[in-house]
């Protein structure tokens, strides 16, 4: 390599960092600032002299304290996790029978069907909060989390029949095939063989129901009014930001907590994800 | 031997429909299987969708149970509101802003992660957490950002001298600034899942056309227009239709920074719906404002039908 090709190939090198650079710090700044901001002093925080991306004062602990003890947070954050933990079961319930049939015991209406059952993804919370939010008035479910346990399986069911059905169609074949022929049943089959070895797949939804869980915003804003009955999506930007005094610290320390542990263990599982997002677009 | 042992049930189950005896019955187990999930869909998604219908033709309102059959009249009241009118020109202008600005991002940004570099997964994971994170709590961490009295841009750009030291930018109280902020939030926000996508639709594109292009000394540019892109376009339709059905319908992130002001600059027909129809209780207007986007909807699901086709066909 001569002196200049070796001086492009450095320049080239240089300007894909800094693209990739300069993206990361947009996308995760917001998230840098909340947790500098957790840990801020009040008078740092409202001191406009100071540089504000760094500590001028010692660091402080008083905005989680705060966070945990005067504010409703460690409820909102329980109520989240009641909530998740029942729509995954439900999801569960729902979505593994209806993926496995859909790969194997139904032929090309099974393929539609899967097709029809993926669309309903993407009919939004949007057209649909109004009807429902009568509906769960007319079950008596209005300032109650079962409204939302009732209403989630409805995106978390869709997306996750697909990306199981995608899962079961890999495995082979010859495995259930086998184990019928020593005598299972298809469900016996189904049960004992395809079950353990999808136990990725089955994580997968897990990861990717409760996620969508914790990030629902419009349902749990329409259906649910007192404050001890919030989600942590909704508790912490419609009742932590009211009157004129906001309490930065602590807002962003209730962010911070609620967002990037969720998203470390998303990380894993993105693969499979956007292989589902894609439809088969992509071979 | 092992063939007569897989018999051996079915002769033994009597001709009664039992459980032993359907679960052997593939054409019954399957649609068995798959009811309960179809059952639920249409439970809390068919059914609320033509009750949003029913509503939008109806004169309800939150208190009343009343149930008055109006006709189109709502769909004609909303239409002749000028805040509606407002709203749907700003629903275009915040989702059409947002979709070319994160197609264009997101292909720049999948194009530099397809090559491998130390440290990659790290920069992956950081793109990635807007995405993940609930969007309401992410949106609260641009309200502080864009605050109007501390606001770390105002204070980088008066450090930077680009603007005077008492000059402050208001980036939620002023009409441009205000749908300039909420795109970029909604960029922020949709960037991660294009880039994603279109990364594993360039991933997916065989090595050897690309060397083939090499060796005949295509540019960067031609390269990337006449041969990536093209084979890409499946994969981008895929990223775009979600992000377009995202940003019609999202009103998180408006919600949390603007509440569709200041005066309405910002106020979508997804917000415009939540304040008139829950807010206000006005359920039958409500609903006729949402269902106006039920149009795009369709436009949206058939373009997918039409993509999941060809790739099957492929």
């Amino acid at each position: 390599m001569g002196p200049l090709a070796r001086l492009k190939y450095w320049a080239a090198d240089r300007a894909h960092f800094a693209i990739v650079l300069a993206f990361s710090i947009f996308s995760a700044f917001p998230f840098y600032w909340m947790i500098i901001t957790t840990f801020k002093r009040n008078s740092d925080l409202i001191n406009r002299d100071n540089n504000p991306f760094i500590f001028n004062e010692p660091p402080t602990l008083e905005h989680l304290r705060v966070l945990f003890h005067d504010t409703l947070y460690g409820i909102w954050l329980w109520n989240t996790a009641f909530v998740g933990v029942l729509v995954v079961g439900i999801t569960l319930i729902l979505a593994v029978p209806a993926g496995y049939a859909l790969a194997r015991l139904s032929g090309r209406w099974g393929e539609h069907l899967g097709i029809g059952i993926f669309l309903t993804y993407l009919v939004p919370p949007t057209l649909l909060f109004i009807p429902l939010s009568k509906v769960v008035v007319g079950l008596g479910l209005q300032d109650s989390l079962w409204s939302l346990v009732l209403v989630y399986p409805s995106f978390t069911v869709p997306f996750s029949t697909w990306l199981l059905m995608g899962f079961f169609k890999a495995i082979p074949r010859d495995l259930e095939e086998a184990a019928m022929i020593d005598g299972y049943s298809r469900l016996g089959a189904f049960a004992k063989i395809v079950m353990p070895i999808s136990i990725a797949g089955i994580l997968t939804v897990v990861i990717f129901s409760f996620t969508l869980v914790m990030q629902e915003f419009v349902y749990a804003l329409t259906f649910i009014s007192p404050v001890k009955q919030y989600t942590v999506s909704v508790g912490v930007p419609t009742f932590l930001v009211h009157g004129d005094v906001y309490f930065w610290g602590s807002l962003m320390a209730g962010c911070f907590i609620a967002s990037v542990p969720i998203a470390i263990v998303y990380n894993f599982f993105v693969d499979r994800f956007i292989a589902g997002f894609t439809v088969g677009a992509v071979k | 031997m092992k063939l007569v042992q897989g018999t051996a049930p079915v002769k033994v189950a009597s001709r009664r429909v039992t459980f032993a005896h359907l679960r052997d019955r593939e054409e019954w187990l399957g649609p068995l299987m798959i009811a309960p999930a179809i059952l639920y869909i249409v439970l809390v998604v068919g059914f609320p969708f033509f009750l949003a219908i029913y509503y939008s033709f109806s004169d309800i309102t939150l208190g009343s149970r009343s149930l008055g059959f109006v006709g189109l009249k709502n769909f004609a009241a909303v239409f002749g509101n000028t805040n509606f009118r407002t709203a749907l020109w700003n629903t275009f202008v915040f989702a059409v802003g947002s979709q070319l600005l994160v197609l264009v991002l997101a292909n720049m940004l999948a194009l530099a992660l397809l090559k491998d570099f130390r440290g990659k997964w790290f920069f992956r994971l950081l793109i990635l957490l807007p995405w993940v994170a609930p969007i309401s709590l992410g949106t609260i961490g641009w309200l502080w950002i864009l605050d109007s009295t501390y606001s770390v841009i105002n204070w980088t750009l008066q450090a930077l001298r680009i603007i005077g030291p008492k000059a402050r930018l208001i980036w939620l109280g002023v009409p441009y600034l205000a749908m300039g902020s909420i795109i970029t939030v909604h960029v922020w926000r949709l960037l991660p899942l294009a880039t994603v996508i279109i990364l594993a639709g360039l991933s997916s594109i065989p090595r050897d056309i690309h060397d083939a292009a090499q060796v005949d000394g295509a540019s960067f540019w031609r390269h990337y227009f006449q041969i990536t892109m093209p084979l890409l376009l499946p994969v981008a339709m895929v990223a775009l239709l979600f992000g377009v059905v995202f940003a019609f319908t999202d009103m998180t992130v408006i919600y949390v920074l603007t509440r569709g002001g200041p005066y309405d600059t910002t106020q979508v027909l997804a917000s415009l719906a939540f304040f008139t129809g829950v807010v206000g209780g006005d359920t039958a207007e409500g609903a006729a404002i949402s269902l106006y986007l039920f149009p795009l909807l369709l436009a949206v699901a058939i373009a997918f039908l039409r993509i999941a086709r060809r790739s099957e066909v492929t």
